[in-house]
């Protein structure tokens, strides 16, 4: 079981949740049920959302596991230049 | 196994020396082939029409004049790009952005384009192009275009972010919110608060090659582009959706690309000459003027910022909050979110809250440039923090560090902080002689802190072994600021063979796996975790052709320094086998050796900076001279040095021509004033100082060298600092951004009037 805070940008679409609490191991099991618990994340998971795991960001590699204890925030997609 | 990315110590050979730039001969003599340099045999002029409108539904084109006309070999307007986007917003908003389908939405606006047999033929086929509009009420600035009575541009968009949902369209296209605390229980705890309304006008990344590209669709489906880009792979999925045409089917090759600092991750013309060619059954090249880069792609947002900052007399500050409002052009991007994010990143806050609304308004689509939405931010509240030093008597960098994010911060965006380097930055600026080199006459000085996130992405890399032993590396990550040279210097290191030996060529789209943008200052990071990568897989063959040639089991052979060895004392009289050996053996060991790889680079480290500037000041004139001027910044580890200075400086020299000149003008007809350099200033060589820089190594824990991104963040902090130099120089507070004279001088005269 990890603690998953969404933060205020993703709660309005996970009915008001700024923390939930997902028996999920790696990044794609954590989308897979926030996608099932929260269909209105759904648009914003297909269009990319970013996992902090301890500070670091992770936009892609979806094989990341989420280790027990850890700090994971959820974050827009960014851009650069 | 899968590849580990951790960061190892070791020694370096050859990451971190300064070799000759491998493109600069090229450059210097006119050689590299830039956009505009490529031609396919019969070939067209492409020209796209304009909307002189900044608001204007269009109600009838009639083409068929330009159509008639000798030498036109076709003619386009939206109905030839017709909508294949199936829903995807922002794909439709680039298929509308690149030809305007029923409105226009700034002045600029692709509305129809013609291919023609030579330039003459091409415009005098515009001239004949009728188009019908009617003019709409429009609008530009971003505060007023929030006003409910503001001409409405879009009435498909719907403010998000907010609950509950709007029922009425709006230019307010979205709201972020970021933060954590209480500010307002933060602000009742603070001795002194300090509220200020900042503005920065619209600026353009500058780069001085305008887009160009040549183009052909082919009767079978198949298709070629060549375009100055900062992603050919994310060009080709993009114009291929939009022309309904298989990825696979259109190859796309980069050209050398003479700046883009995120004006090129955006498609602008290559859809248009792509569709013209189809129409006509020929090539078609398109170079923009300069007037339609200015006029039609580019610029950063203009934005109106507040922010308020609350602080105890020992300097700890107790709350902060911003608003954030960002133009968007039509379409909406994360610009306002970006700035939200970033704003006070720097810092160690205990209540914290930013606010971005993004706000559309009839101006060019904005695109990313260089750190996104962070100058801006930084320059909001950099001022206020140096305002607020000065106010409590404290030292202003003492502030600053004081307040500093460190290892375990709360980041201001949400998550927790690891390690990270703006204390660093901050001590090193704080002990640099800079800081306390006497001022002259009519001089100040100011400095400033800067965030940006940095990212990777997917990456996907070749290293070929040559028959001689030399190395050839394929690398679809687009060189924009010397990565073919770094890049020869990790599979050099990772090798272990003469950085001579090694040569990087940015291989098309039909050589390479989908590589994304360089963009996120993410080339160098990305592409060398593949490299080193696929270096360790051409490794393990070469120790297997090793084994073979001396008959010998795998597990016996070792690589160390660019050499097979073969370890136990039963292998004792084999002498080393160099790369050369075994690639001459290659032939009857298996055929030809090779290195590949895929990933997906992340963990890309979050970077700071801090910047320390003195102007001169002429009160006369309000003409601003920059005399110093010091970035210190981390590097993770600088794989060619004397790039990441360039990479340094550049960053600040675009920041100084932003602070000090830089502004897009437009008349009260909305149509924009100053297209051209002339009129339009960025600095050149003779305005700027030498710009000193001190390179930090704090290693990324997630790359194997340790490496950072370095090409984004140092234009984070010269907004602010210079703004902070030139309100220190005047005893005035400078709060619109750019500082030109007039805007000096009114500060000056508003000054003196009390």
């Amino acid at each position: 079981m990890v603690e998953v805070r969404l933060g205020r940008s993703f709660a309005a679409a996970a009915d008001g949740h700024e923390t939930v609490e997902v028996e999920a191991t790696d990044i794609r099991e954590l989308f897979r049920i926030l996608a099932d618990r929260f269909p209105g994340l759904v648009p914003f998971i297909e269009r990319g959302i970013a996992v902090s795991i301890d500070g670091v960001i992770y936009r892609d590699t979806w094989s990341k596991e989420l280790p027990a204890g850890a700090e994971i925030f959820l974050l827009p997609r960014l851009a650069g230049g | 196994m899968g590849f580990d990315p951790s960061y190892a110590i070791r020694e370096f050979k050859s990451v971190g020396t300064r070799p000759l730039r491998p493109d600069g001969f090229d450059k210097v003599t006119g050689r590299a082939r830039y956009g505009a340099d490529f031609n396919m045999a019969g070939q067209l002029v492409g020209r796209i029409l304009r909307s002189p409108h900044a608001h204007a539904r269009i109600l009838r084109v009639d083409t068929s004049k330009a159509q008639a006309l000798p030498g036109v070999k076709s003619v386009i307007t939206a109905a030839d790009l017709p909508d294949l986007t199936n829903g995807n917003s922002d794909l439709f908003d680039i298929l509308d952005n690149c030809m305007a389908r029923t409105k226009a939405l700034y002045d600029g606006h692709a509305v129809a384009a013609v291919a023609a047999v030579d330039a003459q033929t091409a415009e005098e086929a515009l001239d004949l192009i009728v188009v019908e509009y009617e003019v709409l009420p429009h609008i530009t600035d971003v505060d007023e275009a929030m006003k409910p009575t503001a001409p409405l541009l879009r009435d498909t968009v719907f403010t998000g972010g907010v609950d509950p949902k709007p029922t009425t369209p709006s230019n307010i296209a979205n709201r972020t919110q970021f933060g954590h605390g209480d500010v307002e229980a933060g602000f009742k705890e603070a001795d002194i608060v300090i509220a200020r309304s900042f503005k920065t006008e619209q600026s353009h990344q500058g780069y001085i090659e305008p887009h160009a590209c040549v183009g052909v669709v082919n009767a079978d489906g198949t298709g070629e582009l060549w375009v100055c880009t900062q992603g050919h792979f994310v060009f080709r999925a993009q114009c291929a959706e939009l022309l309904g045409m298989d990825v696979s089917k259109l190859r796309v090759t980069s050209s050398e690309i003479g700046g883009g600092f995120g004006g090129k991750t955006h498609i602008w013309a290559e859809p248009v000459a792509l569709a013209l060619s189809r129409k006509a059954g020929r090539p078609v090249k398109i170079v923009m003027s300069r007037e339609e880069v200015f006029r039609a792609s580019g610029p950063t947002s203009a934005t109106s910022i507040d922010v308020k900052i609350g602080i105890r007399k020992d300097g700890t500050i107790t709350a902060a909050s911003a608003e954030l409002r960002y133009s968007c052009g039509p379409y909406t991007g994360p610009w306002a979110m970006l700035g939200a994010m970033t704003a006070f990143a720097c810092y160690d806050l205990k209540n914290v809250k930013s606010v971005g609304y993004e706000v559309l308004v009839n101006r060019p689509k904005t695109a990313a440039y260089r750190a996104p939405s962070a100058p801006m931010a930084a320059f909001a509240v950099e001022s206020v923090i140096d305002e607020l030093a000065a106010k409590i008597g404290m030292d202003t960098i003492a502030l600053r560090i004081k307040n500093a994010a460190r290892e375990g911060t709360q980041s201001s965006y949400g998550p927790v902080y690891g390690p990270i380097g703006i204390g660093p930055t901050l001590e090193a600026a704080r002990k640099h002689p800079h800081m306390t080199a006497p001022l002259g006459k009519n001089q100040g000085r100011g400095m400033a802190c800067g965030f940006w996130f940095n990212f990777g992405g997917q990456t996907c890399t070749d290293l070929n072994i040559g028959i001689d032993g030399t190395v050839t590396l394929a690398v679809g990550t687009v060189d924009v600021g010397g990565s073919r040279a770094s890049l020869s210097l990790v599979a050099a290191e990772e090798l272990g063979i003469p950085y001579e030996q090694v040569r990087a060529v940015v291989a098309d789209t039909a050589s390479l796996g989908h590589n994304d943008m360089t963009d996120g200052s993410r080339g160098t990071f990305s592409s060398s975790m593949a490299l080193i990568s696929a270096a360790r897989n051409a490794i393990t063959v070469m120790r297997g052709r090793a084994a073979q040639m001396w008959s010998i089991p795998v597990e016996d052979v070792a690589w160390e320094n660019g050499h097979a060895v073969a370890k136990g004392g039963k292998h004792g009289n084999l002498a080393p086998l160099s790369v050369k050996d075994i690639a001459a053996a290659a032939p009857k060991t298996g055929g030809p050796i090779a290195g590949h790889s895929e990933l997906v680079a992340d963990g890309a480290g979050v970077s700071f900076a801090t910047h320390i500037c003195d102007v001169e000041v002429d009160p006369e004139t309000g003409g601003t001279k920059v005399v110093r001027y010091t970035v210190v910044q981390d590097a993770g580890k600088a794989v060619h040095p004397t790039y990441v200075e360039g990479q340094y400086q550049g960053g600040a020299a675009q920041g100084i021509g932003w602070a000090l000149n830089e502004e897009y003008v437009y008349g009260a007809d909305g149509r924009l004033q100053n297209p051209g350099y002339l009129d339009y200033r960025v600095p050149v060589c003779s305005d700027l100082p030498m710009i000193d820089t001190q390179i930090l190594e704090i290693p990324n824990p997630n790359h194997p060298y340790g490496v950072r991104g370095v090409g984004e963040t140092s234009i984070v902090p010269p907004l602010g600092a210079i703004a902070n130099a030139v309100s220190n120089a005047l005893g005035v507070r400078m709060n619109h951004i750019p500082m030109s004279p007039p805007r000096i001088l009114a500060a000056l005269e508003a000054a003196r009037a009390g």
